[in-house]
């Protein structure tokens, strides 16, 4: 296989990613009111319960909404990567998933063309809720929307990789909610989209170490801190050694030789 | 003398499509597939016949590599899918028993996907799909999405996308299930045509008996062993039985697996 062929293929499951996100209007839909339901009633709702003291990035005091739209930025990705590879599995049993197998290009290549192209619909869609989220006074520097790029690449990538890693290794999820109970909500409470993680040590020490170790909030403030042009090293190390750690392990669940997925289709 | 066997090996390579030797593959402590071996030719329509449970879709899993075989070898036009899966990949078209369209994508959508995956360029994607949804005659439907064609329709769009990247080898894992009577004989008439006209090497996997016909080899497998191999009439005159129905199930009544 040539390059030219790598190229013409990625070229061609971004595409259908696309298409198939464009086609399906109530996943659109869905995946934008989700975080704006979050901002405009719950944001507004606790606006008040909830003080948020100068923490950095930020150089004055914010209102609740702008400290929470990174989080939200992060959930459009957390359940776009769930839902990009998870997709894989609900698609009529693995249906899908066997077609991308039987592509002679190498294994580990389509699945990070899959990732890849699930990462550029999700980046896609938090343009979409940032254009929207200006209106309600969620405004960083202008040069924030740039520089939060790498940074919604990176953290796409690893919770897609952690999608794709779940997709392998799970035998079978019966629905969605499943993986909104197990997964998606556990992730984002317990993490700092919510709340600034002093608080949450206040109120539990032990909590704040699990948010701590949560990949999730190591997105959250990767993100924060590129909206404002800044690079959390720590955030991005986490992520990155994340993202690392869930591409090999969905790789080896992928592999033909180490048959996990024998033991999932197996009659 | 050495030639002439170097020679004589590769005319039987280049005429073996498909070639399964001592094949066996367990899942856990179950044997799916003990010591299955046969062999597929260009131009052939060759049956896999077996009920449900025989092995069937695990052999198709291992043909087409979604997980390695532990024993035995399988090759595809002399290469060993474990060890060149690609080039054994690029030259077999696959129908799969479950559907793998994209609803809510065209048929066109759906097949340049899959153009796309085998690394063909776009024009040549858009002029092999034209021909092939000609072949199967849904061309004017191309634009439509795939929501809205029959069951019978979406297996066409389905066999025009396995012959996209012209392989060479075509498989079928049950393709009529499901189908009306209208639809399966289209589907059984047209894999036909492409076997003599194409030199396709065809395996069809079936329970279904009348999918046989007079032309066609038969394998019959049940249980994960192979009980007969040849042409319908060899594997009839073997069982000593005057039809497929009876000669299968004397087949399958006689040799139980060991266990």
């Amino acid at each position: 296989m040539r390059p030219i062929q790598y190229l013409r293929c990625l070229i061609g499951i971004v595409r259908r990613e696309g298409l198939r996100f464009l086609n399906q209007r109530g996943r659109f839909v869905s995946a934008l009111v989700r975080p704006l339901v979050w901002l405009l009633i719950f944001a507004t709702g606790f606006h008040f319960v909830l003080g948020v003291s100068i923490i950095p990035p930020y150089e004055t005091y914010i209102p609740y909404e702008v400290y929470i739209a990174p989080g939200l930025i992060g959930m459009i990705q957390l359940f776009n990567g769930m839902q990009s590879s998870l997709s894989m599995v609900y698609d009529r049993e693995m249906g899908s998933m066997r077609t991308l197998m039987i592509s002679p290009l190498p294994r580990w290549f389509l699945l990070s063309s899959k990732l890849l192209a699930g990462v550029i619909v999700s980046i896609l869609q938090v343009y979409v809720f940032l254009a929207i989220a200006w209106f309600w006074e969620i405004q960083p520097p202008w040069w924030g929307y740039f520089s939060a790029l790498p940074a919604l690449i990176l953290s796409g990538l690893m919770l897609g990789a952690l999608g794709l890693l779940l997709s392998s290794a799970i035998r079978q999820l019966e629905n969605f909610a499943g993986v909104m109970n197990f997964v998606i909500f556990p992730m984002f409470f317990a993490s700092s989209a919510l709340y600034p993680l002093w608080r949450v040590k206040e109120a539990s020490l032990l909590l704040y170490r699990i948010c701590e170790m949560n990949p999730f909030t190591h997105a959250v403030e990767l993100i924060r801190f590129a909206l404002y042009g800044r690079v959390n090293m720590e955030s991005a190390a986490v992520v990155m050694v994340s993202l690392i750690l869930f591409m090999a392990l969905a790789v080896y669940g992928y592999d033909p030789a180490r048959g996990l997925i024998a033991r999932k289709v197996g009659e | 003398m050495a030639l002439a066997a170097t020679l004589a090996r590769d005319a039987n390579v280049l005429a073996t499509a498909l070639a399964v030797r001592d094949l066996s593959h367990a899942f856990g402590k179950r044997l799916v597939l003990s010591d299955v071996s046969f062999q597929v030719r260009p131009s052939e329509f060759t049956v896999l016949l077996g009920l449900n449970g025989a092995g069937k879709t695990t052999l198709f899993s291992l043909i087409t590599r979604l997980y390695d075989h532990r024993s035995g070898a399988i090759e595809v036009f002399g290469n060993p899918v474990k060890a060149k899966p690609s080039s054994a990949l690029a030259r077999m078209g696959v129908v799969f028993q479950q559907p793998t369209l994209d609803l809510d994508l065209t048929v066109e959508q759906n097949l340049y996907y899959h153009a796309s995956l085998h690394g063909l360029p776009r024009r040549e994607a858009g002029e092999r799909l034209t021909q092939e949804l000609a072949r199967v005659g849904i061309i004017e439907r191309r634009r439509d999405k795939v929501r809205h064609l029959s069951g019978g329709q979406r297996r066409r769009v389905e066999i025009a996308r396995a012959l996209l990247h012209s392989p060479s080898l075509l498989l079928l894992d049950e393709p009529t299930v499901g189908l009306d009577i209208a639809s399966r004989q289209f589907l059984l008439d047209h894999v036909r045509k492409l076997c003599r006209e194409d030199q396709l090497a065809v395996l069809w996997a079936t329970h279904l008996i009348d999918e046989v016909g007079e032309d066609s080899r038969v394998i019959v497998l049940h249980k994960g062993r192979v009980l007969g191999d040849g042409t319908a009439q060899e594997v009839r005159s073997a069982s000593g039985a005057n039809n497929m129905q009876a000669a299968f199930e004397h087949l399958t009544r006689d040799r139980e697996p060991r266990s």
